[in-house]
């Protein structure tokens, strides 16, 4: 039937064109009108901006949309909100809450970042030690505890947020999960500078912060459950565009390849050779997966493809900056900057190069995808747990 | 500066058809009863009771030795992406068949030059083999190497290292001074002479082909035998690449679950975190080797992106291969080292691919002229 909803879609979106030309409608108007007839995101049910229809008619939406010169929602700026937080609050909220945030997450009203690492709890994320403690006289939570990591943090409006609930269970049982008002009194934000200069990301420190009770998000005791809907929408959401030949990394290397032929070496030769070819594994290896996701049947490929990314984009990167030679060795800037989203590819060699470590480690070390790949897929025994029947609040730390 | 711009990607389906599926279920079905383990090891030992009902089943059950002969001359019509369906359980079962040798390599090449009645022969189950060096990845290369030449009437000289006997008809492809020829010459015609090797892969033998034959008329001259040598050798590096793809799959099947079983220090040694993430990035290298096999297939099926995307392949597939392979052995201990174990088949026969139609290398050079990357140039540096 997809046919079918393709050119009901096409319909719609000519309507929405006729109704608001992109030409003369004021933006936010744009914005609003297009939430308005469920072409916000068609996946999402009716009245909450979409149509209730399968996820990967959205691109033709967009395309669409994009071509007759129509203004997007700024989706860079929003990706943790847009990403990560709307479908775990489809999910896991109430009536109440969905009327109240999905709105203004999807148009940009509203910025949101993810309060999940902290210093103690990285890859074992359900390790945390931020808690969340009722407050009998009003009902409200009250939050302490520090988080990192934290992209987005000095621009967001909120933040989905894991917090223990109960110390004396295990770990994985004690968690709650919230949606916090990163404006409240008590939401100190400081930027963490990283290796690049820049401080892309933030760190977070909690004192006192009041939730209000509508603003958990599931039962108390959820939060582990309900994270791994955010993880595995973070998961979803990498890599999902088809790419040209030869685009990103792979791309730069080349064009650096090309344009000094003074430089070349014939071991760079071979080097190079072989992670073009390799990175043109990785782009068929993706147009494969979407093909299987477009046809309803997912492959377990994609679990790999964050692993090889992040492998290729370091390999080439390390090759650019030995390319250039002694201009490897220059650095653009050093300044401290606030970044408002993150440009892997942007600016010079010695920043891909620098920027580039970080792909093995954010959104899931390339050791634990390995250990997901290694049980989840090929069905390998578990790692011991010595922590699973410890009460949180009895584990060493 | 730039040359050219480099190709871009066309937008491929790289998901099997329903044909293509039932097609798989049938080669794995008719090589699980005619490829065991036993059967395959003994062939280096000289004892062959494996390859007659292999091929047998696959030519006459399936009538896969005919599957990209056209249907005018009684064949099935198939496409590169059948026979890379085909390539894949060949290389899953290790199967001792000329399947790429004759079905798709030789039959590739008389498609191309319209050899009918050669066609029909094999469509009926005969089998042909292109008279080259191992190794030869184009036409431009065989022009190169070939060491048999034509002069007065005759046909003659010596080509070592030809892959794909024993075979019925041998296609010759010669140099000579009128330029390049096609002959072809039955096996069983006075002056042929093969000797067949012991060989590294005794699923796939290399032999010595010693020619003086009367030199007849060839099927084909001039450029159109070397843009259909072209031709049917990029179709068989792209099939091959699916032959590896399977090979490689099988090798991490087995070695998964070889560690799932066997337990020291009181454990699954599967549950070991440092052999656990050795198989997670094999996972990945044999996931990507199908895809990019499957994208070759399709290029070469739409007769699009196809230098590229067999240089890509070919490259690729060859490497994950023999890496598979190479793991397997190491992650069956010294299970992996024994002759009984059918580990080491796939290793010979993956280390055997690697060089069959050009070296990962000699397409990485290939692909750094089609993609504007050359190499240093003497004065750089």
């Amino acid at each position: 039937m997809s046919e079918q909803h393709r050119s009901d879609l096409e319909q719609r979106v000519t309507a929405l064109l006729e109704a608001h030309d992109p030409a003369t409608t004021d933006r936010a108007e744009f914005l609003r009108a297009r939430w308005e007839a469920g072409l916000a995101w068609v996946h999402f049910p009716a009245g909450l901006g979409g149509l209730g229809l399968p996820r990967d008619l959205q691109a033709h939406v967009d395309d669409l949309l994009a071509a007759a010169g129509a203004p997007d929602n700024a989706p860079e700026r929003n990706g943790i909100g847009l990403g990560m937080a709307a479908p775990t609050i489809l999910a896991h909220g109430t009536p109440e809450q969905h009327e109240r945030f999905l709105r203004p997450l999807w148009l940009g009203e509203e910025i949101w970042c993810q309060l999940f690492s902290e210093p103690g709890a990285g890859s074992d994320l359900a390790a945390v030690a931020t808690r969340a403690v009722p407050d009998e006289s009003t009902g409200e939570w009250v939050v302490n505890g520090q988080k990192v990591w934290t992209s987005s943090a000095h621009l967001a409006d909120f933040a989905i947020l894991v917090a223990r609930t109960d110390p004396d269970v295990p770990k994985h049982g004690g968690l709650s999960y919230f949606l916090l008002g990163m404006r409240e009194p008590g939401v100190e934000v400081r930027p963490l500078r990283q290796l690049t200069g820049e401080a892309e990301f933030n760190e977070v420190f909690l004192t006192d912060v009041r939730v209000p009770a509508a603003q958990l998000l599931g039962a108390v005791g959820e939060g582990w459950r309900i994270a791994n809907t955010t993880l595995n929408s973070e998961r979803v959401s990498i890599g999902g565009q088809a790419v040209p030949r030869e685009a990103g990394m792979v791309g730069k290397v080349a064009q650096t390849w090309r344009a000094h032929p003074e430089r070349r070496t014939h071991g760079a030769h071979r080097r190079l050779l072989d992670l073009w070819v390799q990175a043109e594994a990785a782009r068929i290896t993706g147009s494969r997966v979407r093909q299987q996701l477009a046809v309803g049947a997912p492959g377990p490929e994609g679990s790999a493809t964050k692993l090889v990314f992040a492998r290729l984009a370091q390999e080439l990167s390390a090759l650019e900056v030995e390319l250039l030679g002694e201009d490897g060795l220059r650095y653009d800037d050093w300044t401290l900057s606030r970044p408002e989203k993150v440009d892997f590819t942007g600016r010079d060699a010695g920043y891909r190069y620098l920027r580039a470590k970080g792909n093995s480690i954010e959104g899931g070390t390339s050791e634990i995808l390995r250990n997901i790949i290694a049980e989840r897929v090929l069905g390998l025994p578990g790692e011991p747990r010595v922590d699973k029947d410890v009460a949180w609040k009895d584990l060493p730390r | 500066m730039t040359a050219q711009p480099i190709p871009a990607a066309p937008d491929l389906d790289l998901l099997p058809s329903d044909v293509e599926t039932d097609l798989r279920r049938s080669v794995r079905a008719v090589l699980a009863k005619t490829c065991p383990t036993e059967a395959l090891v003994a062939l280096a030992d000289g004892s062959d009771d494996v390859s007659g009902p292999a091929w047998s089943g696959l030519a006459h059950d399936l009538g896969l030795a005919a599957l990209l002969v056209p249907e005018e001359h009684g064949g099935a019509g198939a496409g590169p992406r059948e026979a890379a369906v085909v390539a894949e359980e060949c290389g899953r079962a290790c199967a001792p068949v000329p399947f790429l040798t004759s079905a798709v390599l030789a039959t590739s090449l008389l498609v191309r030059l319209g050899a009918a009645e050669s066609l029909a022969r094999l469509a009926e189950g005969g089998t042909a083999a292109l008279v080259v060096p191992a190794g030869t990845a184009s036409a431009g290369s065989w022009a190169r190497r070939t060491g048999v030449e034509v002069s007065g009437g005759r046909l003659a000289g010596e080509v070592r290292g030809v892959v794909g006997l024993p075979a019925d008809l041998l296609l010759v492809p010669v140099h000579g001074p009128d330029g390049p020829a096609l002959h072809l010459v039955p096996v069983d015609a006075d002056g042929v002479a093969v000797s067949t090797h012991t060989s590294l892969d005794a699923t796939r033998p290399v032999s010595d082909v010693r020619l003086d034959v009367e030199a007849g008329t060839p099927l084909a001259t001039g450029d159109e035998v070397t843009a259909a040598l072209d031709h049917a050798l990029a179709t068989a590096a792209g099939v091959l690449a699916a032959e590896q793809a399977g090979l490689a799959a099988w090798c991490l099947e087995q070695t998964v679950a070889h560690l799932s079983e066997r337990r020291q220090f009181g454990r699954v040694v599967g549950g070991f975190q440092a052999l656990k993430h050795r198989l997670a990035d094999l996972y990945a290298e044999v996931g990507q080797a199908s895809a990019v096999a499957a994208h070759a297939a399709a290029a070469l099926a739409g007769e699009s992106d196809v230098p590229v995307s067999v240089a890509v392949a070919q490259a690729f597939c060859s490497e994950v291969a023999v890496h598979a392979a190479e793991e397997a052995v190491q992650l069956h201990g010294g299970l992996g080292m024994t002759w009984e174990s059918p580990v080491h088949l796939r290793l010979k026969r993956a280390k055997a691919d690697h060089v069959l139609l050009g070296s990962p290398d000699a397409h990485r050079d290939a692909l750094a002229r089609l993609v504007d990357l050359a190499a240093p140039t003497p004065e750089a540096g």
